[in-house]
């Protein structure tokens, strides 16, 4: 094993290139791969959806915004947390999220189960001047999504990109995603019980009424989080991992 | 020419470029310092970003993240990488010119973009790798021809051994490059469009990202700079490295054990538990092999100690291995789970951020500078000392301010989220603990208004070391581009 020594292999960038590599290699091989294969990483519970078309540009906008710079969205398993935010987040209630969004800092509140807990007016004039409704906060306003128009006619594409990438989209929902945008985004629209049909559980908000925003967007996907799976009728056996 | 003649190895080092990186560190630091200062601003009076979409801090803060770590630390490490393996190999950078002014250029156009990219609104939305994919190939490209300038310039080396310091570089660059592909790995909407969806979502992203993150850390960081360190401190202090077993023990422990780390990111979340136990385990652990490294660079000193005193730059140097030991003690701390439950999502964690950052990175590269510049532009020392000094204490002073602050708004934050009153509710709403903290995130503005101040005054001492009659050189017939050898 002469090769192995150092004085050796200080003599030998090639060698000492390909030692290197397997060092750094074994961390994270044994950290990472596991959670691929191991079937219980991810709980099996009932109520896990794809985001419906409006809500997967919400959370586009989330993403650009860097919202995740000050909000979490994993509330931990600690009593005071599960207190303030509701129960803990399972590993299932990110399992679409490309990218995830749990975060690592709070400057401000965690976001995971904000869904329902305000009403959509509510979401619009905070987004628009945070201060108005909460005078010690630090966040931005964000008044600005509210005057550009949504981009939304390629929003299929957006979702065949996830389909590729594991997430289950129906050639249903695919097909109908531009309609289900303008849908989601008026709030008495009579295709709205297709649409919650397709998508169990979304929210349908409604700004200025004459075209689909992007603060439309933000306002529907904060609306859905932490709603989709229903504790009441959850065991803890399915939230072993 | 004389004395490399006299030497018996004429080698005429490519330093061209290295001066052309040591601007661009000193400019994106500053860059970086006023971009954090403005965020830190926007925390204590949040309406100075009048609703901007690009002034907003979820769109600065990657800026200031990037700039520090990419753009400063970037160009810091490409600066003495090439200095380092040049003269530790005795051989010139290999690739010739048009390479070198390449990775600059190249480098530096991707920084540029970044940034531009984030106040504009793209963001792939994970921390520390946030430029879309288009910038991310381009990366990739640069950072593989990074990697042929530094291997091939040790290939073609003159020593028989491969000096210590050029260990941790390649382990930076090798490993750096695995992250990346590791975890940047998208698919794009379009091949027109900037937008792209990273190709792991939920508990197996968080894992990647981490393991991502956490190694930026470990390698771009800490592995880099201890590169730096075991160059410049022998050579600022005039000794040997105290013990080459040590740097032997040290090298690969650090290496091995960092890549487990990753998941003290991660506890209590929905990671599984055993990945969790793992990433606390080894971040335990990997206490030692980085204080070892600290040992080594501090035990350097002995018998030099005393130009403490009279170098002023080897003052930040050593400084800076100061830090690097406490925020290496700090971070196995907050590694332990049941420390985590307190110390994450709060200030506490920008602080240990910061201690490494302006402590140690920004220091080791202050001191490493300090002795370059007039090594590089042929001066017979720096301008002033004295200026020197003066920066060392007002950037002390500033770091100081910023980790203590720092260290009691994150602790307040944590001990308020989970209080109870004497009925068994929460006592706290979230808004109080955001308006309890407001005093401490003043104070640590003025800790980075001082670290600023700091680094403008360096900026003026090199400029005058490089323009200014009093540094010339007594022997100033030496021709540019001729070297002493071992200089």
């Amino acid at each position: 094993m002469n090769f192995l020594r150092q004085d050796f292999i200080e003599r030998n960038a090639i060698l000492l290139l390909v030692l290197t590599l397997c060092t750094i290699a074994v961390g994270g091989i044994v950290e990472i791969v596991p959670l691929f294969t191991i079937e219980t990483t991810v709980e099996h519970v009932k109520g896990m959806r794809p985001y419906a078309p409006l809500e997967l540009a919400g959370r586009d906008i989330y993403v650009r915004e860097g919202c995740y710079l000050c909000h979490s969205q994993q509330i931990r398993a600690l009593k005071d947390e599960v207190e303030r935010y509701g129960h803990y987040s399972l590993a299932a209630e990110s399992m679409y999220d490309h990218p995830f969004q749990w975060g690592s800092k709070r400057i401000g509140p965690d976001l995971s189960r904000v869904g329902g807990k305000y009403s959509s007016d509510w979401h619009y004039a905070h987004l628009s001047n945070p201060q108005a409704l909460v005078p010690e906060s630090l966040m931005p306003r964000y008044a600005f999504l509210a005057e550009q128009p949504l981009r939304y006619d390629r929003i299929a594409d957006n979702m065949r990109t996830l389909r590729t990438l594991g997430t289950p989209y129906t050639d249903e929902q695919i097909a109908s995603a531009r309609s289900d945008v303008e849908t989601q985004a008026a709030a008495d629209s009579p295709d709205a019980d297709a649409l919650k049909k397709r998508y169990p559980k979304a929210v349908t908000v409604q700004g200025d009424g004459h075209q689909v925003t992007e603060m439309d967007a933000l306002v529907a996907y904060l609306q859905v989080l932490g709603t989709m799976v229903d504790f009441a009728d959850t065991t803890t056996e399915q939230l072993q991992q | 020419m004389s004395a490399a003649v006299a030497a018996g190895v004429p080698i005429e080092y490519n330093e061209a470029v290295i001066k052309k990186f040591v601007i661009a560190t000193m400019f994106w630091g500053v860059v970086a310092f006023l971009v954090g200062i403005a965020i830190a601003a926007e925390l204590c009076w949040p309406t100075i970003s009048f609703g901007l979409s690009f002034l907003n801090f979820g769109r600065l803060r990657p800026v200031h993240t990037s700039a520090a770590i990419f753009a400063f630390g970037g160009n810091a490490l490409f600066a003495t990488s090439f200095y380092v393996v040049q003269r530790t190999c005795r051989a010139r950078l290999f690739g010739g010119e048009a390479l070198a002014n390449f990775l600059f250029w190249g480098y530096n156009f991707f920084i540029v973009m970044a940034a531009l990219s984030y106040v504009l609104g793209y963001s792939r939305g994970q921390e520390y790798s946030e430029p879309e994919w288009h910038l991310e190939l381009f990366l990739v490209l640069v950072w593989v021809l990074y990697a042929v300038a530094f291997i091939g310039t040790v290939l073609m080396r003159e020593e028989p051994h491969i000096y210590v310091a050029n260990w941790f570089y390649m382990a930076f660059i090798l490993t750096i490059a695995v992250l990346v592909l590791g975890n940047a790995a998208a698919l794009p909407v379009s091949f027109f469009g900037a937008k792209s969806y990273s190709a792991y979502s939920g508990v197996q992203n968080a894992m990647i990202q981490w393991w991502y993150g956490h190694n930026a850390v470990g390698f771009f960081l800490t592995a880099a700079f201890l590169g730096m360190m075991y160059y410049f401190i022998p050579k600022q202090a005039n000794r040997p490295v105290y013990s080459y077993r040590l740097s032997v023990v040290h090298f690969w422990s650090l290496i091995f054990m960092y890549m487990w780390a990753g998941p003290h990111h991660l506890h209590w979340t929905s990671l599984p538990d055993w990945t969790q136990t793992l990433g606390m385990a080894f971040s335990i652990m990997l206490w030692m092999p980085s204080w070892g490294g600290m040992i080594n660079g501090l035990m350097t000193l002995s018998g030099a100690w005393d130009k403490l005193r009279t170098d002023p730059a080897l003052r930040f140097s050593v400084t800076a291995v100061g830090f690097y030991g406490i925020a290496t003690f700090e971070g196995p701390v907050m590694s332990i789970r049941d420390v985590n439950a307190l110390s994450h999502y709060t200030d506490w964690g920008i602080g240990h951020v910061h201690s490494g950052a302006l402590g140690w990175v920004a220091f080791i590269s202050f001191g490493a500078i300090y002795y370059m510049v007039p090594a590089l532009w042929k001066r017979a020392g720096l301008y002033s000392s004295k200026l020197t000094a003066w920066h060392y204490w007002i950037a002390t002073l500033g770091i100081v301010l910023y980790i203590t602050s720092m260290w009691v708004a994150g602790i307040m934050q944590g001990l308020m989220w989970r209080a109870y009153d004497q009925y068994g509710f929460l006592q706290y709403s979230f808004v109080e603990s955001v308006v309890a903290v407001h005093p401490y995130y003043i104070i640590r503005l003025m800790g980075g208004v001082l670290f600023l101040l700091g680094a403008l005054i360096m900026v003026f001492n090199l400029v005058m070391t490089v323009r200014s009659p009093s540094t010339q050189r007594q022997d100033a017939a030496v021709p540019s581009g001729a070297v002493l050898v071992g200089a």
